[in-house]
């Protein structure tokens, strides 16, 4: 059966034809060709590749970017939607679309020359070339400003010498966006973003083995070891770590709406679980613990529903900051790993097995409220908003 | 070509249904619309067409409220070059009346092909389509599920029961889609934002007099619970006995 998604109070009404459009085909397709791949994709802890062409064909990746680089022009809240439906399906798959548009195409498009969006964006935007982000490091994760990875200017270019670690698409990537200071070490504002095709010799990923989360996710270790670059792999108009935060930003706020679509997930399957599961002579639906587990979670997805909303409409006039996207961040996967937790419990022994879902979105979610920000560093860039003073 | 489907918005079937206090129609809070299934193949097949025979137009003609315009606008979003809306609210349910207002629409403006889908997933009398081209005096081919064109004619082949029947024709002609004919494809995010810039015509439907009405409109009555009858091969002539004296199934 077609996921119907979760509407309580009417927000389809507050969207306008095209974002509802736009949120059922990628629905569509989601039911279609993720669906029925995704749980051995899983087990079997690898990224379904096959599923790159139908993506870009759809125009999933950088849709927010304008139609002239080869992108479909949507505003951000259909791009929000679209995040929203893809994690419905796998946060992982979230994560492939985050990244190639948010921290890939979005930094190229923001802060490239004209020739390198004309030489990036459309083949990006179609799947011919799949990207990652390079800024987190080893011993830099929380703390991006004091990455140690190098960018020396010689005569005729750039040297690239570094790890990144965590990178999602890394192993698959043909062109990463690396982060490395042209300056010294001790001096974030020399952070620049650099181009760097992952043929170029010296580069090197390798994949991060035993993830018990985001396992059909190809998450990797960059490494970089005297990787000569010309002098126009840098992009032009990056400058200081406000420059890398600044595509976490356009994640996170993706982030915000995809945790929606996991919680979504796991309600609807908890929902139609508790109908048909019989214990004691009736089904589990009509015992008051079950009918408080749903409530809870339909009460949380709906607050977060329209929280997102909002957020979309404020960045769709310019006018969001990052710490509303935060706090969107924060309260909505700390939200759906709830709901996909209880959703577990609800199913009982059945839970545990890949053929649920809510197992596998409650393992994916721990990544998720880790990466981009952890959760407790998201509370803090709020207190520092509310406070004035920073406490990291 | 220049090829017409002929579709119609239909509550979306995976949505449970109440009926409407008036007990002739569907509650409508809560459901939601879409193209009918089999309408669904006829835009497919129309715009495949065109794909394969290069340059043509494909227009989408529907009767309904003005929400119709966004079932309309996601055939645009498929490929459609543009739409026609013909006002109607509500849409009557005697499909000649129906039948009248499309072949005035129709009639004269050149199409090489006009489709419909088999029957609609909602009222499923599949008449509307023979109707019309009755109306047009155009030869019509009902329920196919393939179509070859070439060369001003037509081939189209119907599946029987065990058997498949092979159908030539002129065109232009009115023409039924079967469901498996080609499956519908999703628009893409492109095309969604492409068809807000395709034209959709809006104008009164020129329907003829109604004289078709529903008088009621009432769900299955509640299947009673099953009964065992008994376990192992004992149970046997018992429950033959029952399926023909009280079941008449056997």
């Amino acid at each position: 059966m077609a996921f119907a998604g979760v509407d309580f109070y009417q927000m389809d009404g507050l969207l306008s034809e095209e974002e509802r459009a736009v949120r059922d085909t990628v629905r569509a397709w989601v039911d279609e060709h993720l669906m029925p791949i995704i749980g051995d994709c899983y087990i079997e802890g690898r990224f379904p590749k096959q599923i790159i062409p139908g993506l870009a064909e759809l125009g999933v990746l950088g849709a927010n970017l304008p139609e002239e680089y080869g992108c479909a022009g949507l505003n951000n809240v259909a791009y929000g939607l679209i995040m929203q439906e893809l994690e419905r399906g796998d946060s992982g798959i979230r994560s492939f679309a985050s990244v190639q548009g948010a921290l890939v195409m979005y930094p190229i498009y923001s802060m490239g020359s004209e020739a390198q969006k004309k030489q990036w964006l459309p083949r990006l935007a179609a799947g011919q070339e799949i990207g990652c982000f390079g800024l987190t490091e080893p011993d830099y994760g929380s703390n991006p400003s004091g990455m140690i990875t190098t960018a020396k200017e010689t005569k005729d270019g750039w040297v690239l010498n570094g790890v990144k670690m965590w990178i999602t698409n890394g192993s698959q990537a043909t062109v990463s966006i690396i982060w490395a200071k042209t300056g010294a070490v001790d001096d974030p504002k020399s952070i620049r973003g650099f181009i760097v095709p992952t043929s170029t010799k010296g580069y090197a990923a390798k994949d991060q083995k035993g993830k018990l989360s985001l396992r059909a996710s190809d998450t990797s270790e960059i490494h970089l070891e005297e990787v000569h670059l010309p002098k126009d792999a840098i992009l032009p108009k990056s400058g200081g770590i406000k420059s890398p935060l600044s595509c976490l930003t356009q994640a996170r706020y993706g982030i915000s709406w995809g945790a929606i679509g996991a919680a979504m997930a796991c309600y609807d399957e908890a929902l139609q679980y508790s109908k048909q599961r019989v214990m004691f002579a009736k089904p589990i639906g009509a015992t008051q613990i079950q009918q408080v587990r749903l409530a809870d979670m339909l009460s949380e997805i709906t607050k977060a529903q329209l929280l997102c909303l909002q957020l979309g409409r404020l960045k769709d006039a310019g006018t969001m900051t990052p710490q509303q996207v935060s706090l969107a961040k924060r309260n909505n996967v700390s939200m759906a790993c709830d709901i996909a937790r209880e959703a577990r419990r609800l199913l009982g022994a059945n839970g545990i097995l890949a053929e649920y879902h809510s197992m596998r979105h409650m393992a994916n979610l721990e990544s998720v409220y880790t990466y981009e920000g952890t959760h407790d560093m998201h509370s803090l860039i709020l207190g520092q908003e509310i406070t004035g003073i920073a406490a990291f | 070509m220049k090829i017409a489907v002929c579709l119609k918005r239909v509550p979306d079937t995976e949505m449970r249904f109440a009926i409407a206090a008036d007990g002739t129609s569907l509650d409508s809070a809560g459901l939601k619309y879409d193209i009918s299934d089999f309408d669904g193949y006829a835009v497919e097949i129309a715009l495949r067409l065109n794909e394969q025979q290069g340059p043509g137009e494909v227009v989408v003609v529907a009767l309904g409220p003005d929400a119709l315009q966004e079932t309309l606008r996601k055939a645009l979003s498929m490929g459609v070059d543009r739409g026609i809306h013909l006002q109607a609210d509500p849409v009557p349910y005697d499909g000649f009346s129906i039948a009248q207002a499309l072949a005035s629409e129709l009639a004269g403006q050149g199409f090489d092909l006009i489709l419909f889908g088999r029957v609609a997933t909602d009222t499923g009398n599949g008449m509307v389509g023979p109707m019309t081209a009755h109306l047009m005096d155009l030869p019509c081919v009902t329920a196919i599920s393939r179509l070859e064109i070439a060369a001003g004619k037509g081939t189209a082949h119907r599946e029987l029961e065990g058997a498949t029947e092979t159908v030539t024709f002129p065109l232009p002609a009115i023409l039924t889609i079967d469901e498996g004919i080609a499956r519908p494809r999703l628009p893409s995010l492109k095309g969604i934002m492409a068809a807000k810039k395709k034209p959709i015509e809006s104008r009164p439907a020129a329907l003829g007099p109604v004289r078709l009405t529903v008088d009621r409109l009432e769900l299955p009555p509640e299947r009673a619970g099953g009964r065992i009858v008994g376990e192992g091969p004992d149970a046997v002539p018992e429950l033959v006995r029952l399926l023909h004296e009280e079941a008449k199934v056997l």
